[in-house]
């Protein structure tokens, strides 16, 4: 616990949150380390967890029939995976693999979703800081969509 | 700017001397001069009106090493009827060149700062020459990062080389596509999300960006949320350019001809047209 601290609070995540809220979140998080080729997740399987990367490289990727695998985004350093943890029905989308050797710290979504429910502010804070993500993830599709290099 | 011809409406014959298919669609063509003259100088961000006899003339950048003026470069996209017919050139096979013509990149007034190029699909070709000029003279600028997205692997523009820049300590290049096959290693994502990740002091750093309009746009917000300011920020802008020297007006834009008084910009000169549909 003691060397996850510092991670957690320099992860853009969690930059700036109250200490009594980092230790909310340290309450749920666990260390992991993916080896290349190794997935974070898969399509359909259940949404347990919600992983801010601080070290490494992560293809997410649509599998296609016959087609094979297709990387849509790669996510580093500073970003976090895992959008739809918040939302039911809790299932993953899409396939994730290390690209790198990743280290990732994983968030536990049933203890967290528990803590936000028990802690309005706290669930305000998270949510707040999900919506700016998300909102992220949105103008980067919708750029992306826009076909930047078409012309 | 057009000191090494003696009129800048007569074509100067070249010769190709060699061809090398970049894309599906994307050509580079080495060239030079028929007489056997050497001294073909220029600035990085320049371009040639380049003639195929019987088709036509097309506005092209250079996209060769400006400390190598024996040997003019020029990557092409078959696009239409005139760059279709300068793509099918063969070694040996000669062309007409008026040039060269135009602003420049800013690389001779920014010793001493950060440099990002921030290139698009074919727009890594003007901005090549701009790095080679980075790198013959290393020493003097910061950091260098370059940041390269195409819509997929087979899309990108000089491979090799890019591992070659890639592998070097003194510059960092990120390399960026819309959409891979599991075998890319590299980024997939656009232009925009790698800024962030780039290695710059924003009051003390140039960006220099060449792609298409709407990469440019939002490279350009992007760039201004990390903290430069409009006067820090080049662009190098596409038109029709014609004669090359301000007579015609084919390359208008509001109150600029692209040909003469572009096709680079500082984007506080341009700002209020950048974004205008009517122009």
């Amino acid at each position: 616990m003691e060397t996850m601290e510092p991670i957690l609070a320099a992860h853009p995540f969690c930059k700036g949150l109250e200490p009594r809220y980092l230790k909310l979140i340290l309450a749920c998080a666990s260390r992991e380390t993916f080896t290349p080729g190794r997935f974070l997740c898969r399509d359909n399987e259940e949404a347990r967890k919600f992983y801010l990367i601080h070290h490494g490289r992560v293809a997410v990727e649509i599998y296609r029939a016959r087609r094979g695998a297709l990387t849509i985004q790669t996510i580093g350093e500073g970003e976090v995976l895992g959008w739809l943890w918040f939302d039911q029905p809790y299932h993953w989308h899409l396939d994730a693999r290390a690209l790198d050797l990743t280290r990732v710290i994983s968030l536990d979504v049933q203890c967290l979703l528990n803590k936000c429910n028990q802690d309005h502010d706290f669930g305000y804070e998270l949510m707040r800081r999900y919506a700016h993500y998300l909102a992220v993830q949105f103008r980067v599709t919708k750029v992306q969509l826009a076909d930047f290099y078409g012309d | 700017m057009t000191a090494n011809l003696p009129d800048p409406m007569i074509p100067t014959p070249f010769v190709v001397q060699k061809v090398k298919r970049e894309t599906s669609d994307t050509y580079t063509l080495d060239l030079t001069r028929a007489d056997g003259a050497t001294n073909f100088a220029f600035a990085p961000g320049q371009f040639n009106m380049l003639y195929a006899f019987g088709a036509g003339e097309a506005p092209i950048s250079i996209s060769g090493d400006p400390g190598r003026t024996g040997t003019l470069v020029h990557t092409v996209r078959d696009v239409g009827n005139v760059t279709r017919a300068i793509c099918r050139l063969k070694k040996g096979e000669m062309l007409g060149v008026r040039g060269p013509f135009g602003v420049p990149w800013p690389v001779d007034r920014v010793a001493g700062e950060d440099v990002l190029m921030i290139a698009g699909g074919l727009g890594l070709a003007p901005l090549r020459p701009a790095l080679y000029h980075l790198l013959n003279h290393r020493g003097e600028f910061g950091n260098i990062e370059v940041i390269y997205g195409a819509r997929t692997p087979k899309d990108l523009l000089y491979p090799k080389e890019l591992e070659l820049w890639r592998g070097r300590f003194d510059l960092r290049v990120h390399v960026t596509v819309d959409s891979a096959e599991n075998n890319w290693h590299s980024n997939v994502g656009v232009v925009t999300k790698i800024i962030a990740r780039a290695r710059f002091d924003p009051p003390s750093t140039v960006a220099l960006i060449c792609g298409p309009g709407v990469m440019m746009r939002f490279t350009v917000l992007e760039l201004m949320s990390q903290g430069l300011t409009p006067s820090q920020i080049y662009v190098s802008m596409e038109r029709n350019m014609k004669c090359g020297i301000g007579l015609c007006g084919h390359c208008q834009w509001g109150p600029f001809f692209v040909c003469k008084d572009g096709p680079v910009f500082r984007y506080d000169r341009i700002k209020d047209w950048f974004d205008r549909r009517e122009v």
